[in-house]
């Protein structure tokens, strides 16, 4: 008797199911999203520009989120663990070997899956709230070991490294900020195809069998323990390149600016994008980004109470983020064309 | 093994203010089955409405008191205006609002009271404890009243019909509805309770880490691990397990070469992570068996 009943009070704690169909947008939408980021840095200041670049790769981290909590259920405070590691070995590669900046994405981000996916065993035997608590000690623990003395050689310790701009190649006539912004919207685009079908393929549906009910996933023959481990391995590698591209946009790293305030932003981030629709990430980037500074604007003093009641609004008119917007706006539409 | 005796009971006195905090976390995560991250800000906020009174000439156990009461209060309110409404929201959108309860009262309590550190009192006096110099008498009676809260706790969870309503009213909502437990008032009386615990905690370890608006931050981080290490569904697990991050923190810095004051939390996690590993539900918690 008490063993059925637990799950009924458990039962609320699985994310959410999301159908794979309404996890991405139609073809029509993106088309037209993907041709507005193409041509507004046109016509934008470089600040501007520079702002697009980090709402292109914070977007990255926040898929990355969100592949392993709305794909997988898995949750995790520790995504700047691995942000801080894909921008270190970017930053440590183009300055102390200068290995060209194209080249070093790839390196971070299989490295970064390898760290993953090893962080994905231990973590395997934790769910929930014990799971959270797993990586939150990631998240705490990597700022300190950035710091460590014998690291120091190539990280810099406490000071951080500086990284330098890239140019834009074959004497293309463009600033700095906007060759940088082209670049990050290509990666960003090949990773979001990437993302879209790798959750549309096998795997994907492993992911999601075991987000929605993993006892039923292993019984159909779903390796819960590959899985789960992959999809932390992918998530963390797709967040390293998102670090490295952060890294190179900033031009800086430092083990401070990678505590757990970016975790919790990322995570926030999804909730409001929409937990598993990974359009959403880009909202949800948006949202860690501007409203911050639309707070300060508003009350210099208060803008932590600001932020808050502003966090409080959002959740309280879309409790399912960005995604009940994206869902319900069509359905208005059509109902208001056929009356 | 001097050393290791001091230092274990220097790890029992911080164990103490963990122990406190872990036992304001177990008590919502029973009422509401979620982690409130706003948890150690509330306490700081009655930390300071406390203060304040102190500062207005009430003397200290009339303001002790009169916080329990606004606290309690206070809690309820919380839960009926915010998280009433986000009741059948997702779970992750409910952490969404801790955090962002997080953010308006530290940013409130800033802009009130400043962030500047402020002394605290003790009603215990801060002389050595028994002739000892590592516990004072201030953490002793710190860990006298974790365990009169502790046993307190225990009887009204355990023999009241109103303890038994809340428990009903937590694991498992629909039957207890069914015998017409008003669950919902359940869930704010739990929040009212557990922001009296928090508020204890609060003026508890104020006088140890001194009054300021982030006072809580490093003090919520040890309560959650200790509360997870003790096992969620468990308040004395909570309190064994804050005296036991306690220690191991203690020990770590003392035993392992090359762990200053930086890495002791990420070793003490990381120690605390092995121990999950191979019980999943903490030392003292309930095994929650799925059903498919």
């Amino acid at each position: 008797m008490s063993a059925a009943e637990e799950v009924v009070a458990e039962g609320h704690e699985a994310v959410e199911a999301v159908p794979k169909r309404a996890m991405t947008l139609g073809t029509g939408t993106s088309l037209v999203v993907l041709l507005l980021l193409v041509a507004v840095p046109l016509f934008a200041k470089n600040f501007v520009i520079f702002q697009l670049t980090q709402l292109l790769y914070l977007g990255l981290a926040v898929l990355a989120l969100n592949i392993l909590t709305g794909g997988s259920g898995q949750f995790s405070l520790g995504q700047s663990a691995f942000y801080a590691v894909g921008a270190y070995i970017t930053a440590v590669m183009m300055e102390q070997f200068n290995i060209p900046y194209f080249l070093c994405l790839p390196v971070a981000g299989v490295l970064c899956f390898g760290v993953g996916f090893l962080f994905g065993q231990p973590a395997l035997r934790l769910s929930g709230v014990y799971l959270a608590l797993a990586t939150f000690a990631l998240a705490t623990a990597m700022p300190q070991l950035l710091k460590l003395n014998f690291l120091e050689h190539w990280t810099g310790g406490v000071q951080g490294l500086v990284v330098t701009k890239p140019d834009a190649p074959f004497g293309l006539p463009m600033s700095q900020d906007m060759w940088l912004y082209y670049f990050t919207l290509a990666v960003v685009l090949a990773i979001y195809i990437f993302a879209v079908n790798l959750l549309r393929s096998r795997s994907g549906r492993a992911f999601m069998a075991i987000r929605d009910n993993e006892i039923a996933a292993s019984a159909m023959g779903v390796n819960v323990a590959l899985y789960k481990t992959l999809a932390f391995g992918v998530s963390a590698g797709i967040t390293g390149i998102a670090g490295s591209l952060g890294a190179i946009a900033v031009q800086f790293v430092a083990p401070d600016s990678f505590t757990i305030t970016l975790a919790i932003q990322l995570f926030l981030g999804m909730v409001v994008g929409g937990v598993g629709w990974l359009p959403g990430s880009i909202i949800g980037a948006a949202f860690i980004i501007f409203v911050p500074n639309i707070a300060e604007g508003i009350s210099k003093g208060l803008s932590g109470a600001v932020f808050g009641v502003l966090l409080f609004l959002v959740i309280y008119l879309v409790p399912h983020g960005a995604r009940q917007i994206a869902l319900f706006a069509p359905n208005l539409l059509s109902r208001l064309t056929k009356n | 093994m001097e050393l290791f005796t001091n230092q274990v009971l220097a790890g029992i006195a911080t164990g103490a203010i963990y122990a406190c905090m872990a036992l304001a976390v177990v008590m919502i995560y029973q009422a509401i089955d979620h982690l409130n991250f706003a948890q150690g800000e509330m306490a700081m906020f009655s930390t300071f409405i406390s203060w304040q009174l102190m500062q207005w000439g009430v003397p200290y156990w009339g303001a002790f008191a009169i916080t329990l009461v606004l606290s309690f209060i206070g809690g309820i309110a919380i839960e009926r205006i915010l998280f009433k409404p986000l009741a059948k929201a997702p779970v992750l959108t409910n952490v969404a609002g801790f955090i962002a309860l997080f953010a308006i009262i530290n940013s409130s309590a800033g802009l009130i009271w400043d962030f500047t550190i402020k002394q605290y009192p003790t009603p215990f006096g801060s002389s050595p404890f028994l002739g000892s110099q590592l516990i004072s008498t201030h953490q002793a009676g710190m860990i006298g009243v974790t365990v009169l809260l502790l046993l307190g706790l225990y009887f009204f969870f355990q023999y009241t019909r109103i303890g038994l309503a809340m428990r009903a009213a937590a694991s498992v909502p629909e039957s207890a509805r069914l015998v017409g437990i008003n669950t919902s008032w359940m869930i704010a009386l739990g929040w009212g309770m557990a922001t009296a615990i928090g508020a204890i905690a609060g003026m508890l370890i104020a006088p140890v880490v001194f009054l300021e608006p982030n006072m809580m931050g490093g003090v919520l981080i040890y309560g959650f691990a200790a509360a997870v290490l003790g096992g969620l569904t468990s308040p004395f697990g909570a309190v064994v397990g804050g005296f036991l991050v306690g220690i191991f923190e203690n020990l770590a810095g003392t035993y392992i070469p090359g762990v200053g004051n930086e890495l002791k939390l990420p070793i003490a996690l990381a120690l605390i992570i092995s121990v999950l590993v191979v019980k999943p539900a903490g030392l003292f918690g309930r095994h929650i068996v799925k059903r498919v």
